[in-house]
């Protein structure tokens, strides 16, 4: 399997705050790669750093064979990387529809309706309230927009930072349950998680980050049997 | 009657504060930043235009064109230059950044052009209509200004809400982070939006220069700061606030000029201001953004 994504010792500053000492990994096509690890451990910022947002300053990363620190970090999204951030960051000023017509900034307008009803369909409840301010949106309202918004842009690596933030265990549910049907329809995902056991029981591999670097690695239920990370992470 | 041509004068004085204040509004609604230069960037397109009509002789059509040509040039090589670099900084060096450029553009024109008054030829001529016999009489000038002012809100609102850029300048006003995801390319964004702003300000110094026509390098200082005052008075940001700050102003000044005193009239302004900020701290159509966690 080629990886899809390889992530080479990257080391991500904020000021003189060293965030991201040295940190690799890969995620092959078709792949479900978990990034787990306390608060603080560096998941976002290696996230943002994947998707352009923020800059590493040695190693390189590399999406389907081209280096991105050649690419403007505004052009990454039409390569087919997309983030659903944390926090979600929508824009919440404008409408549902709005929202999903951003998620398509770098497509044709050609799709965009055929899109847009492919989201719909995903997520019914966005249909209904398409004209409402997103602000006035629901917080799992707000998190399915996220996720429609990001899918506008027809990725084939979908990066999710913590989707199931802040939502019932329904919803949480609902929202898993979206992600292996992405994955199945052929999406590679790279997801961050809190919740350690729901990310390793869909994930095929993960890699356990801590203090900014990479503490272990392996398949999902290799993780989700060891010992450490069982006292680590998933209480016990 | 003098009641109407009062309102009148002061829908025609709001509505060039309107235009100035949209500048405003837009760029601090996408960079957060007090732009205190848009007021000169009103002076040097009324120069422009000042020049290519009474020294070239070119139609006002033209000089017009030009002047907001040479605005929308300046708005983006000022943005580029000074503001760009300092995206990250604190926006007090913003702030400061933006008074020196003010101070710069003023100086420039003084070396340039003099401190001579100039006499603007108003660029739609200086006839009248006059309505219940000769009762009430509005200028050629006060009837573009505000048809004027129409048409930009008009399109404005058209561009902000229907066109694929607009709402990417939307976009970024809101979170940058986010829109740069979604492959908007926040920098050029940004530069746009000071193209427009300072296009904007050179149709508002012609329109300004042809209702007032003594033309001194500083003819853009006070108009910049009544309009900066209307688009916080309407909301900062908003533009229709940007639109209503504007012509509450300019109605207010003209009132309080014509009923109250000539010499208070800045002071009452400003009053009317503080009060309004008093009772609504983000302006009449500004809004409080919740976020949902
Ligand atoms: N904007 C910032 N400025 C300074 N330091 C930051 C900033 N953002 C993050 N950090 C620091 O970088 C480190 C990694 O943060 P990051 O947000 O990547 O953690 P995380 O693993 O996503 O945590 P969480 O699970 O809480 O979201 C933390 O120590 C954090 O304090
Ligand atoms: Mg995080």
């Amino acid at each position: 399997m080629e990886p899809i994504l390889k992530v080479d010792d990257i080391n991500v500053y904020y000021g003189s705050i060293h965030a991201i000492k040295g940190v690799s990994f890969e995620v092959n096509k078709g792949e479900i790669v978990t990034l787990i690890g306390a608060n603080g451990a560096g998941k976002s910022t290696t996230l943002n750093t994947i998707s352009g947002l923020l800059h590493s300053k040695t190693g390189s990363v590399s999406f389907m064979g081209e280096d991105l620190a050649k690419v403007p970090s505004h052009k990454i999204v039409s390569k087919g990387l997309a983030l659903v951030p944390e926090g979600r960051r929508i824009f919440l000023q404008m409408t549902v529809q709005e929202n999903l017509e951003m998620g398509a900034y770098t497509c044709g307008t050609k799709t965009v309706d055929e899109d847009l009803g492919k989201v719909y369909a995903q997520f019914p409840r966005l249909k209904e309230r398409y004209r409402q301010v997103a602000g006035t949106l629901s917080g799992g309202e707000q998190q399915m927009l996220a996720m429609g918004r990001a899918l506008m842009s027809h990725p084939t690596l979908l990066m999710l930072d913590e989707p199931s933030m802040g939502l019932a265990p329904i919803l949480v549910e609902q929202i898993f349950d979206i992600i292996q049907r992405l994955h199945q329809s052929g999406t590679t995902i790279l997801l961050v998680e809190q919740n350690a056991q729901a990310a390793l029981s869909v994930a095929d591999r993960g890699y356990v980050l801590e203090t900014g670097k990479v503490l272990t690695s392996g398949t999902g239920s290799e993780l989700l049997a060891s010992p450490v990370i069982k006292k680590a992470y998933l209480g016990g | 009657m003098t009641f109407l041509n009062f309102l009148i004068g002061g829908i025609s004085l709001g509505s060039i504060y309107a235009i100035i204040a949209l500048g405003y509004t837009m760029v601090y609604g996408i960079a957060k930043m007090l732009n205190f230069a848009h007021g000169d960037v009103i002076m040097v397109g009324a120069y422009i235009c000042f020049y290519a009509i009474s020294r070239f002789s070119l139609p006002p059509l033209v000089g017009v064109l030009l002047a907001m040509f040479v605005c929308t040039v300046l708005g983006m090589v000022v943005e580029r230059l000074a503001y760009k670099p300092l995206r990250a900084a604190p926006s007090l060096a913003v702030l400061i950044t933006a008074i020196g450029v003010s101070y710069f553009l003023q100086n420039a024109a003084l070396l340039l052009w003099s401190s001579n008054p100039k006499v603007f030829p108003s660029v739609v001529g200086t006839g009248k209509v006059a309505l219940f016999g000769g009762e009430l009489t509005i200028t050629h000038v006060t009837i573009v200004t505000i048809v004027s002012c129409v048409v930009i809100m008009l399109a404005l609102t058209w561009f902000t809400g229907k066109t694929k850029m607009g709402k990417a300048m939307r976009a970024c006003s809101e979170d940058k982070g986010a829109a740069q995801l979604m492959g908007i390319n926040v920098n050029a964004t940004i530069s746009m939006t000071f193209a427009i702003g300072s296009g904007l300000a050179a149709i508002a110094g012609v329109l300004l220069c042809s209702a007032y026509p003594t033309l001194v390098p500083t003819t853009g200082s006070m108009p910049g700061i009544k309009a900066f005052t209307a688009a916080v008075f309407g909301g900062i940001g908003s533009i229709p606030g940007a639109l209503l700050g504007g012509l509450l102003l300019g109605v207010i000044e003209i009132f309080a000029k014509a009923y109250i005193s000539t010499q208070l009239s800045d002071a009452i302004v400003f009053a009317v201001l503080i009060v309004v900020l008093l009772v609504k701290p983000a302006g009449l159509l500004g809004k409080q953004i919740r976020e949902k966690v």
